[in-house]
């Protein structure tokens, strides 16, 4: 347990939910030992939130899948809610969404399940306090490593947390209140996806490349942090596996059953299936948005357009770092 | 090498460098080679490298380099490239192993496949000298070939939810030592008692690519003096 080592905790877990993890922008540097990336699903709203409570870009804040899950204030926090309306309340009232809010010692915090999108993010001002494991505090239950206890767990209910006290009034001072919105995503509407293509591409039928491409594909129950499987017509390889190799972010996975797979942050490092491409990270981080049985569209793009769009995305969050 | 290799895109952030077109032990020193020129070309830029059977995932931080810098500079370090000799190629790392059927069930099954005695399963599997081909599957999994032609054996027909760490395992022509404890559908041949992954080592894994490794079968006592994990196997669920 977390109480252990912290002096003080912060927030305490009431009811942890489903699924909430801590991530920071992940696990680099040990990709060829085997050990996943990590990181938010979502990186787009993660940063958001970071942003608005003034924490630097890489800094840990909580990823809240489904919702379910319920906190108590130690003491006094600014806090922001980005990513998907899980029907947050703080004392029964809406909090607003992609912007700074205070949540007020005693109060309760609480994500209750999915309005639009899939996994809010929770950034409190300052920074969640963790130990890093092999370079981060990304959480990847899978492999036991990252998140509050170092060990990979989620959160659990009675888990308490601690947050980083350093600097939080000068860097507020900094920092906007809330997102323009103009870069609010709205995860009504239906995903449209960038996909980069390259790898085994040529190695599809030309009826697999019309489809991929002009078929609103379903998304499947089966898809969490390791992947996204993507219901709709069967695409044909003239390859059925390869001598395993590694897997980017966002890659497009095809197995025999021709049903594409849409690999995340969590993934294995090495697989053997033919791919398709892999999708640009603001489209993945997209795709993490989606519920199961919502549609998604995949559009080829190339990777001049896409650098601009995800540099523009880069720029807000380190300009004002220096 | 009389492969041409190919640059394919990963990504915004990757290329594949395709640098064989099937597996060889001697692919590793020239991957090795090419991991060592991208660190040295890209510096910061360079976000994680992948080496694996007869490719190098290079990642890179798109916002430091463009995919098509990136690619160039990928074409500059292949130009005149050597093979390289691995740090470790000399050593050999030696696993000591418990070979038996409460903690490897499927020495049967290879032997009856084989057609041999779990006794000679078990010489033919600790005989050779194995490299490591790439790791994935999970932190510190090594894929170690290639095995006697004699125990190459399909993986399960229904993997097990759980198998232990330190599990000593085949499939096909490859081998390979659990690190933790994980789902898994190879042929369990025994148990070692060397820890594989570990988050305080500097290194963290104690198989990298390219290194060469024995599985030295070793007592049930010995295997316990080492720290080894004896609970038997549950049967499959």
């Amino acid at each position: 347990m977390t109480q252990h080592n912290s002096p003080e905790a912060d927030i305490r877990v009431l009811r942890a939910g489903p699924l909430a993890l801590l991530q920071d922008s992940g696990r680099f540097g040990v990709r060829h030992l085997g050990v996943t990336q990590g990181g938010p699903a979502d990186i787009y709203s993660w940063a958001w939130a970071n942003h608005l409570t003034g924490n630097p870009w890489g800094t840990a804040n909580l990823e809240v899948t489904f919702g379910g899950l319920k906190l108590i204030a130690v003491r006094d926090l600014e806090i922001a809610i980005t990513g998907a309306d899980l029907g947050a309340t703080i004392e029964h009232k809406p909090v607003a969404l992609w912007q700074r809010t205070r949540w007020k010692a005693g109060d309760t915090l609480t994500f209750a399940a999915p309005v639009s999108g899939l996994r809010a993010y929770l950034a409190v001002c300052g920074g969640f306090a963790a130990e890093p494991v092999l370079g981060s505090v990304a959480c990847v239950t899978r492999e036991e490593l990252g998140g509050f206890e170092g060990n990979g767990a989620k959160l659990a209910t009675g888990d308490e947390l601690s947050v980083n006290r350093s600097g939080s009034g000068q860097q507020l001072a900094n920092a906007p209140t809330e997102a323009p919105k103009n870069v609010l995503p709205d995860f009504s509407q239906p995903a449209v996806l960038d996909l980069l293509p390259g790898a085994q591409i040529a190695s599809f039928t030309g009826r697999s490349l019309f489809d991929a491409f002009n078929t609103w594909w379903q998304v499947d129950d089966r898809a969490d942090r390791m992947g996204v499987r993507l219901i709709g017509p069967r695409l044909n390889c003239k390859i059925n596996t390869l001598i395993s190799e590694g897997i980017s972010l966002g890659s497009i996975q095809v197995p025999p059953d021709g049903q594409p797979i849409v690999l995340l942050n969590d993934r294995q490092t090495i697989g053997g299936y033919p791919r398709l491409g892999a999708l640009s990270p603001l489209s993945a981080s997209r795709l993490a948005q989606c519920l199961p049985r919502e549609p998604v569209r995949l559009i080829a793009r190339g990777s001049d357009a896409v650098l601009k769009e995800h540099r523009r995305f880069r720029a807000v969050f380190h300009s004002e770092s220096v | 090498m009389s492969w041409k290799p190919v640059l394919e895109s990963a990504g915004l952030d990757a290329w594949i460098v395709r640098m064989f077109a099937s597996i060889d032990e001697r692919n590793v020193s020239w991957l090795s080679a090419l991991a060592r020129r991208c660190e040295e070309a890209f510096g910061d830029a360079l976000v994680d490298l992948v080496p694996s059977y007869t490719t190098l995932l290079v990642v890179f931080d798109p916002l430091n380099v463009s995919p098509s810098q990136a690619r160039a500079i990928i074409c500059e370090t292949l130009a005149g490239l050597e093979p390289e000799e691995t740090a470790h190629e000399g050593e050999v790392h030696e696993l000591p192993t418990w070979y038996d059927i409460s903690v490897g069930p499927e020495l049967q099954r290879v032997a009856e496949g084989a057609g041999m005695a779990v006794s000679e399963v078990v010489e033919a599997h600790s005989q050779r000298t194995y490299k490591v081909f790439a790791l994935g599957f999970a932190p510190g999994f090594a894929f170690m070939g290639l095995v006697d032609p004699r125990l190459e054996c399909a993986r399960l027909d229904t993997p097990r939810k759980r198998v232990p760490a330190g599990s000593v395992a085949l499939a096909g022509l490859q081998t390979a030592a659990y690190p933790t404890e994980t789902p898994g559908g190879w042929n369990l041949l025994g148990r070692t008692s060397a820890r594989l992954f570990d988050r305080e080592r500097e290194g963290f894994s104690l198989l990298r690519v390219g290194d060469r490794v024995r599985f030295v079968p070793v007592s049930r006592e010995v295997f316990e003096r080492e720290g080894g994990n004896t609970t038997p196997l549950e049967p499959i669920t």
